[in-house]
């Protein structure tokens, strides 16, 4: 194989060289924090997504080292690729966060927001996506779109008014189980996710629909209402399955397995895809080999009052290089120049006597 | 009388049949492609003669023909386009109705001309007696020997299909087109890749609107140079306009494209004037998706130099004050009509016709049009209308076709325009149920700044 040629692409201001072909989104991943934009239908596994939510919206500020004009709309990220040179702007564009503003408010104007009583709240891909660039009020004053529930199958409940029409379940449903019979009818908003005629959905792959939805739109009956994910906690565990890689994690409050669900990266994609027999069936710690704590991001609610990422326990081991992933920590600005607190032009050797208070009181005189 | 290139035999009796069209001069531009000329050297005259697409968008259709990749052992396909729904405009109807056999005719020569052996015509699901009509005359071809293996003893195999869609708007977006004609649902794709290189069953793919592919025919008749003569600038050529609305005679005109639109209107060779003595209000001269303007806006540009009815001229002032040749749909409203109700009613199409695929586009038509009901209603307020330009901004741009800029542009339009009037319906619930506001001062001589 041929070495592929590595290009340089600029994404806020940072660098890195990623191969031809690599999309923007990937590459703003590699360099990941704040730079990777929010993707909510685009699912690295799946071929084919992307491009539909419009909320990984960036601004290319150049095209390319050969043809440097910008381009004139807002791109995709998940669905444009990379060119040598290209400089992307996310975070630091006015218009991305202008129109990724305006993308999560269309998200939400039929979106029933019933977080309180849905089963992905914790883990909503939505909800995060709306606590970064939702407002606290909507200017919605219409009734929302409704949909009634539907069964796909006797494990899966659909409730279509919580989609938000990513496609990612009608791409899971065609790519991993090789059926047609899992896709949208009709069209606008009042498309629906559906199946052919009602039919169940009975592939040993098909429960992974469950976890590539973004949103609760799609649910584990087995869990339903159960417990909330942020009183549970996740551990990966493994068992020896003929069908799938048996590598899971387990939900678990004390002894007693609540969920179990396919194991997700930083990106909450699943890393492995796990079979129907492994999700609904073995609810027993004896069913699985547990391997330890699963590590959640401290910023997830899930992460709350667990033992594991927390200070004691956990141990950073990175280092300061390998957290910023090739980052220049950048100083938003001076504080020295500006603070009131510090009093740079007192010098304490310069005091006979312990410092008091009174010294650094501006009005003393 | 303004020069005819495409309408010129369409009221000969009979002209629908293959030997009366052979009679008036027809397949004379076959023979000559097939025969004479080579298929580069076809291109390379319809890029001369600066024909720009006729479905909307205005691109030059031989540089579209230009950029049809050619891999070895991949066969390629050209698709007609006739999927024409957007509200207003109706002229390849026409064309196809009355000249079945000049769009075939152009079909095989561009076909030719792009090497593609099987083509494909795509008609919206409505104009089903046109499919008839459609396959007789490709029948009719085959029969003497237009069409089929072998077409004249030149070696060029060619079959034309047609294939009816099932009504839908958004499949006359050319990636949504292909989709649908794979049988598949109809939404759009994510460019790129683009047709020319990944079409339909991924192969290289060029789709034209019908009045551009029966534009090559002339072409190829006259001469590229030739007909680059007519008309102005870089609109080239003869427009077919469908003119409809408050006017005297709706239909479908050939202009060559140096008339002024004063005269398109009033003149009695074209749309004799407003109907029943009314006067203009405003128009929307290029099919439904584009931006409305009123009347002081029309006649004159900004600059106050007359606006002619071609592509530079009627986009002139950009969206501030201009609007858009697009798909040759002139809709006039005269006085009495109602600005707010013209746009709830466009609104109201964008959302039944949005595909649904990409969450502005979804969402935010049927915001659109929920908002907008409630201003035609009386119950609108007047944050309303601020908010109503809020989400249009936020749709344009931000889709993945062009569906949400022609849903955005005419909300956007009316409000920049006649903003006065939607204030006017939220100030006056009541009365805006009973009248109309009138003509106001759209038809004053707009102030130009010195």
């Amino acid at each position: 194989m041929s070495e592929q040629p590595l290009f340089k692409v600029t994404i806020d201001n940072i660098t890195v060289e990623v191969p031809a072909g690599t999309t923007i989104l990937n590459a703003a991943r590699k360099i990941g924090g704040d730079v990777a934009p929010p993707a909510m239908c685009y699912y690295s596994k799946l071929e084919g997504s992307g491009g539909k939510c419009r909320t990984c919206l960036v601004e290319v500020s150049k095209g390319s080292e050969k043809d440097p004009r910008p381009m004139p709309k807002l791109v995709a990220s998940c669905r444009t690729t990379v060119m040598d040179g290209m400089e992307v702007k996310n975070i630091t564009s006015d218009r991305v966060i202008d129109a990724r503003n305006g993308v999560v408010e269309f998200l939400l104007i039929n979106h029933p927001l019933d977080c309180p009583v849905c089963d992905q709240a914790g883990e909503c891909h939505l909800q995060d996506l709306s606590y970064e660039h939702g407002k606290a009020g909507t200017r919605y004053e219409f009734q929302r779109r409704t949909f009634k529930k539907h069964d796909l199958g006797d494990k899966i409940q659909l409730h279509m008014t919580r989609c938000i029409l990513c496609y990612r379940c009608v791409f899971t449903a065609d790519q991993l189980t090789g059926k047609r019979e899992h896709g949208i009818l009709d069209r606008g908003d009042h498309a629906e996710i559906a199946t052919y005629i009602e039919k169940n959905l009975d592939n040993e792959f098909i429960g992974n629909v469950i976890d590539v939805c973004p949103v609760g739109a799609l649910t584990d009956k087995t869990f339903r209402f159960k417990n909330r994910v942020w009183f549970l906690k996740p551990v990966d565990a493994h068992r020896d399955c003929k069908t799938c890689s048996g590598k899971v994690t387990l939900w678990n409050r004390g002894d007693e397995v609540y969920r179990v669900t396919a194991r997700k990266d930083q990106w909450g994609e699943v890393e492995d895809w796990i079979c129907n027999t492994c999700r609904f069936d073995k609810k027993q710690t004896s069913d699985w080999v547990i391997e330890g704590p699963r590590l959640i991001d401290r910023h997830s609610v899930i992460a709350q009052g667990h033992y594991a990422g927390t200070v004691g326990t956990h141990k950073p081991t990175e280092t300061f290089e390998a957290v910023h992933a090739g980052r220049q920590p950048k100083l938003l600005m001076d504080i020295h120049s500006i603070s009131e607190v510090n009093q740079p032009n007192i010098t304490l050797s310069q005091l006979d006597r312990p410092a008091h208070s009174t010294d650094f009181n501006h009005n003393k005189d | 009388m303004g020069v005819k290139l495409l309408l010129e035999k369409a009221n000969v009796p009979g002209i629908r049949f293959f030997e009366t069209y052979r009679k008036e001069g027809g397949y004379h531009a076959v023979e000559k492609a097939l025969k004479q000329m080579d298929p580069a050297a076809i291109v390379e005259e319809v890029k001369k003669s600066g024909l720009r697409g006729r479905g909307g968008a205005g691109f030059p259709a031989g540089m579209k023909w230009s950029f049809i990749a050619k891999p070895e052992g991949v066969p390629r396909h050209l698709v007609c386009n006739a999927d024409e729904s957007e509200p207003g405009t109706f002229k390849d109807r026409y064309l196809m109705e009355f000249l079945p056999h000049l769009l075939i005719e152009g079909l095989i020569i561009s076909s030719f001309a792009l090497g593609s052996n099987d083509t494909y015509i795509y008609i919206r699901g409505e104009y089903a007696w046109i499919v008839d009509i459609l396959e007789q005359a490709i029948d009719e071809a085959k029969a003497n020997g237009f069409l089929g293996k072998n077409i004249l003893g030149t070696g060029f195999d060619c079959n034309i299909y047609v294939q009816r869609g099932a009504g839908a708007y958004i499949c006359g977006e050319e990636t949504a087109l292909i989709e649908s004609l794979e049988g598949k649902r109809g939404n759009p794709r994510i460019k790129p890749p683009f047709p020319a290189i990944e079409g339909l069953w991924k192969r290289p793919t060029v789709v034209n609107n019908v009045e551009t592919l029966a534009a090559v025919v002339p072409i190829i008749n006259m001469g590229g140079d030739e007909y680059a003569k007519i008309g102005v600038g870089r609109s080239t050529g003869t427009k077919l306009i469908s003119a409809c609305g408050n006017i005297n005679k709706p239909g479908v005109y050939e202009i060559d494209m140096t008339i002024s639109v004063e005269e398109f209107i009033y003149s009695d060779e074209y749309c004799g004037g407003i109907a029943n003595g009314k006067r203009l209000k405003a128009c929307i001269p290029g099919g439904s998706s584009v931006p409305i303007l009123p009347a002081n806006l029309l006649l004159k540009t900004a600059k106050g130099e007359t606006r002619l009815m071609n592509y530079e001229s009627l986009s002139d002032g950009g969206f501030a004050t201009g609007s858009m040749m697009g798909s040759g749909g002139f809709i006039v409203l005269d006085e009495d009509q109602c600005i707010v109700k013209n746009t709830y009613t466009l609104a109201r199409f964008y959302r039944h016709e949005s595909c649904g695929q990409c969450s502005p586009c979804r969402e935010g038509t049927g915001w659109m049009e929920k908002i907008l009901k409630n201003i035609d209603t009386g119950k609108g307020k007047m944050s309303d209308i601020d908010l109503l330009w809020d989400i249009q901004r936020k749709i344009e741009g931000n889709t993945i076709c062009p569906l949400g800029d022609a849903a955005a542009w005419p909300v956007a339009a009316a409000i920049r325009h006649f903003r006065d009037e939607f204030e006017w319906h939220v100030k006056h619930p009541e009365e805006a149920q009973k009248r109309n506001y009138g003509l106001a001062h759209y038809a004053d001589p707009i102030h130009v700044p010195a």
